[in-house]
């Protein structure tokens, strides 16, 4: 079952994100990322993480794409009719070479390592957010107020530069 | 019971689309978008190698990349907006202030 629902949701995400790049549109481009997201967000449930997939739904579909999705349409773009670079040809059979090389690597490679101190029967019993929660707040509590630093600075930034007008009309009209 | 490398590929095959986008289109928007894919190819890969290998770590670093990926759309979207005030014009070839 878990490879039925893994195979959807790795064929589905795979294509969507194929559609974000190649289509023409870009509001039908913004949409297809959305698919994107929530795929990846279904492939994080079958990993039991469900806070994560929460933070995906939340986050990522309900705020970044939206912001995305607002930009587009306060800015109303004309398509392009060459929407591509104008040497894009150049890249998509190296491209296509050094994936299916890297592909044949990443799928015979076992991937064995260190096991750590969360077992998925320990992580079940409390549930993930109890895990994540407990993680986040002892060992990485100073990366957690980084972030934190980050997003101040990150909100200031976009207000700074979305709010000044008048002086780079005047020095580019 | 799905094997580890199958979700690394997944990842892997979106990270070189997001790449792939990154590289060939022309529309600033589009391509912070494939930013995004490739974040988001790395938040799989994350999630399964702490799955598979029993540590809450990767799902912590999965979580500060979505909170960062947050930030770098509000920045990148108010850079598009400054520019478009300007120049009318989100296409990248075309933005060429810096350049000198």
């Amino acid at each position: 079952m878990g490879v039925v629902f893994f195979t959807y949701f790795a064929l589905a995400s795979i294509v969507a994100g194929v559609m974000t790049v190649a289509l023409k549109h870009p509001v039908h481009c913004g949409l297809a990322l959305l698919a994107l997201l929530l795929h990846v967000s279904g492939l994080f449930i079958l990993l039991n993480a469900e806070f994560l997939w929460a933070v995906q739904v939340i986050v990522y579909a309900g705020a970044i794409l939206v912001l995305y999705l607002f930009v587009l349409m306060l800015l109303n773009l004309k398509t392009d009719d060459r929407y591509f670079h104008s040497s894009y040809r150049y890249f998509l059979m190296p491209g296509a070479i050094g994936s299916a090389y890297l592909l044949f690597l990443l799928l015979r490679s076992p991937f064995k390592g260190a096991m750590g101190d969360a077992p998925t029967v320990a992580v079940l019993q409390d549930g993930d957010t109890y895990a994540v929660g407990i993680k986040m707040f002892s060992d990485y509590l100073l990366q957690f107020e980084i972030v934190g630093v980050f997003l101040l600075g990150a909100i200031i930034g976009a207000i700074v530069l979305a709010k000044t007008p008048k002086s780079i009309v005047g020095q580019h009209d | 019971m799905v094997p580890l490398s199958a979700y690394v590929a997944v990842s892997a095959i979106l990270f070189l689309t997001g790449l792939l986008g990154v590289l060939i289109r022309r529309n600033f928007i589009i391509v912070l978008m494939s930013v995004e894919i490739m974040l988001n190819a790395a938040n799989i890969n994350l999630v399964a190698f702490s799955y598979y290998l029993e540590s809450m770590a990767g799902q912590l670093v999965a979580l500060f990349i979505i909170a960062i990926a947050a930030g770098e759309a509000a920045i990148g979207l108010a850079i598009i907006i400054v520019v478009f005030r300007g120049k009318i014009s989100t296409n990248v070839d075309e933005m060429n202030l810096l350049k000198w």
